[in-house]
């Protein structure tokens, strides 16, 4: 701590010091100590309550009108069927392409390899916005032109072909998009299975398929899934984009329903707040589901029977002792854990000293045999 | 896995190069290895005998040289569309046990048994399992079938790879430094099943170790590697008690 005499006047003096005289001191230590005996994820949920009846108290004071929220929360809940399906086909088509775009990144072959280059580099290097407009506006109109200038060898409904809904154009977008950087993931999910693996498949005598599909790949989707969860979460809410590019009724999605019945009876903000609360409440959910799905990809890493659902008390407990206020040498992984604001200014509260980095500490289930 | 009669030969190596780069580890290699016959290769490390197991199989591609194995007979140098076929069907006669076991983490015991005769060589389920069940009771290891790798100690695990080389019915096994990752105690029941599959299988192996003991024991022959050369060839006791070569001295006094 400071050494310079300032420093060492304003410095609350620790509990356990002999002559420790300042009431306040004592006083704070106390605080601290019952702080530490209730658990964090009681602490966790207060500060979520807190911050709800600031909002509600928000909404309340700012007279929204609830009533109309309750009339046309319906309709516009019936967009997230739109908002999963185009998410869910974009999930797909992004899978695929993320595939055989991290296999041609990873190959020797230059056509394979030159064609994933180009995709990942343009629809990386190019917002997803314009992505969208380019595939809804420009594609027909260069199709047309095309047929314009071809009309001998261009089949007769070639630019038909190529004007698609603002849905299906969403699908493919987000799906090349999101494709476009999971290749990467894939490629280092791929990377992360161990080059021995590889040899030992050769070694038997297999294909490149066969060692792909039947030792490679099902490692590295171990590596691949949990943050392809996160792309699709991800991907949920960028369909919110797609609004833009309107559309008609009957495939409407969340956000674009919202802006039509909120202009239409002059309730933007209360439109927006069901629109944002409907995407969040998909997410949370989908988040729940991801992190259960994470565990049991890790089957067959784990020495003992896979801890299930022990992960969550684990950490609360370590933290509930950890941040007791008078233990420096808690462990480094825990200290983004800690914020313990009662004890803040006190010079051993944890947390404070250090800058807050979280070393990240890999959960028992992820541990490399 | 029957034995051949006459010893005809397995291997055949004839004027084998290997180079990385500008590094030549290999540098004229002949070797055959008939029937039943069990070769351990030995020498300081980078003297290129991992190297030349790895080229027997087509792991690493020969600069130059043959490679004949069952009758299958393939120049080193640039891989064509067929040779890439014919190297397949040349691995399926090699059954080859890592240093690092290699095992398939996300299989259990038996699954990475099978897995060769279901995928490799499309074989029905029931016969798979039937075939991996008999090659885990050879490597005792039947009780340990439905364990996941994770939770075999060092010494199962290659256990278990030594039965998944097995399954595939190999003319020949290569074994390259198939004791060296192991803890000392587990060394013991690795080697006494590969004593006990060329003493009682009369299995063809090719076998890099430094295990001095075994190759006394279980070797026919035994070859020296020297800056990527054979530099002296014979039996156990040729090597052990008359060899010629300061080097090859100067090696068994630093493992003995």
């Amino acid at each position: 701590m400071t050494t310079d005499g300032t420093g060492a006047a304003t410095r609350p003096p620790f509990a356990s010091e002999p002559g420790a005289s300042d009431p306040d001191g004592g006083r704070i230590d106390r605080w601290s100590r019952r702080s530490a005996t209730v658990p964090f994820r009681v602490k966790v949920a207060l500060v979520w309550v807190v911050i709800f009846a600031g909002l509600a108290f928000l909404f309340w004071a700012a007279d929204f009108d609830n009533d109309w929220i309750r009339e046309n929360i319906w309709f516009i809940a019936r967009g997230l069927v739109f908002t999963l399906l185009m998410a869910a086909l974009g999930i797909v088509l992004a899978v695929l392409l993320a595939l055989v775009g991290a296999l041609g990144r990873l190959s020797r072959n230059p056509i394979a390899y030159g064609i994933s280059g180009f995709y990942t580099s343009f629809f990386r290097g190019t917002p997803l916005i314009v992505q969208l407009f380019l595939f809804y506006l420009a594609m027909p109109q260069t199709a047309r032109n095309l047929f314009d200038r071809f009309p001998n060898f261009l089949p007769q409904n070639f630019a038909d072909f190529f004007t698609w809904t603002s849905f299906q154009v969403g699908v493919l977008v987000l799906g090349l998009n999101y494709g476009a950087y999971m290749t990467e993931i894939f490629r280092a999910g791929i990377q992360s299975v161990s080059h021995g693996q590889s040899e030992a498949a050769d070694a038997l005598g297999m294909t490149y398929r066969q060692k792909m599909r039947r030792v490679v790949l099902p490692q590295a989707f171990r590596v691949i899934i949990p943050p392809t969860g996160n792309e699709f979460i991800a991907m949920m809410k960028d369909t919110a984009l797609v609004s833009i590019l309107g559309s008609a009724l009957e495939s409407m999605e969340l956000f674009r329903r919202a802006q039509l019945v909120g202009n239409a009876d002059v309730r933007p903000l209360e439109a927006l707040v069901t629109a944002a609360g409907l995407y969040w409440a998909l997410t949370a959910i989908f988040t729940f589901f991801q992190s259960r799905l994470e565990r049991r990809v890790s089957r067959g890493y784990v020495r003992a029977a896979a801890p299930t659902g022990r992960r969550g008390k684990e950490r609360g407990k370590v933290i509930a002792t950890g941040t007791g206020g008078s233990e420096r040498g808690a462990p480094a992984g825990y200290v983004l854990d800690a914020p313990d604001i009662p004890i803040a200014g006190h010079p051993h509260a944890g947390g404070l000293d250090e800058p807050a980095v979280g070393v990240p500490t890999l959960p028992p289930e992820q541990e490399e045999p | 896995m029957t034995p051949r009669p006459n010893g005809a030969p397995v291997v055949k190596v004839e004027g084998l190069h290997k180079s990385f780069g500008d590094l030549e580890v290999l540098r004229g290699i002949d070797m055959e290895v008939g029937a039943g016959q069990v070769v351990v290769i030995f020498g300081r490390s980078g003297s290129g005998k991992s190297t030349l197991l790895r080229c027997v199989n087509f792991l690493e591609d020969p600069t130059a040289g043959t490679i004949e194995v069952s009758g299958i007979r393939l120049e080193g140098g640039h891989r064509t569309h067929h040779k890439r076929e014919q190297i397949r069907t040349l691995r399926t006669h090699c059954g080859m046990v890592f240093q690092q076991f290699n095992l398939f983490p996300h299989m259990s015991a038996l699954r990475n048994v099978m897995e060769g005769p279901v995928t490799v060589k499309g074989l029905e389920e029931r016969q798979a399992r039937a075939i991996a069940t008999e090659v885990l009771a050879r490597v005792g290891l039947e009780d340990k079938a439905e364990e996941y790798p994770i939770r075999l100690s060092g010494g199962q695990q290659q256990r278990v790879a030594i039965a998944r080389a097995l399954a595939m019915e190999p003319d020949v096994m290569l074994f390259d430094e198939p004791t060296s990752a192991l803890d000392p105690e587990l060394i013991g029941e690795v080697l006494a099943v590969m004593t006990s599959l060329a003493t009682e299988m009369h299995m063809t192996m090719m076998v890099v170790t430094h295990e001095m003991g075994f190759a006394r024991e279980v070797a026919d022959r035994m070859a020296f590697f020297h800056e990527g050369l054979i530099l002296e060839e014979g039996t156990p006791q040729e090597i052990f008690e008359s060899t010629k070569y300061p080097e090859t001295r100067r090696f068994l006094d630093a493992v003995l």
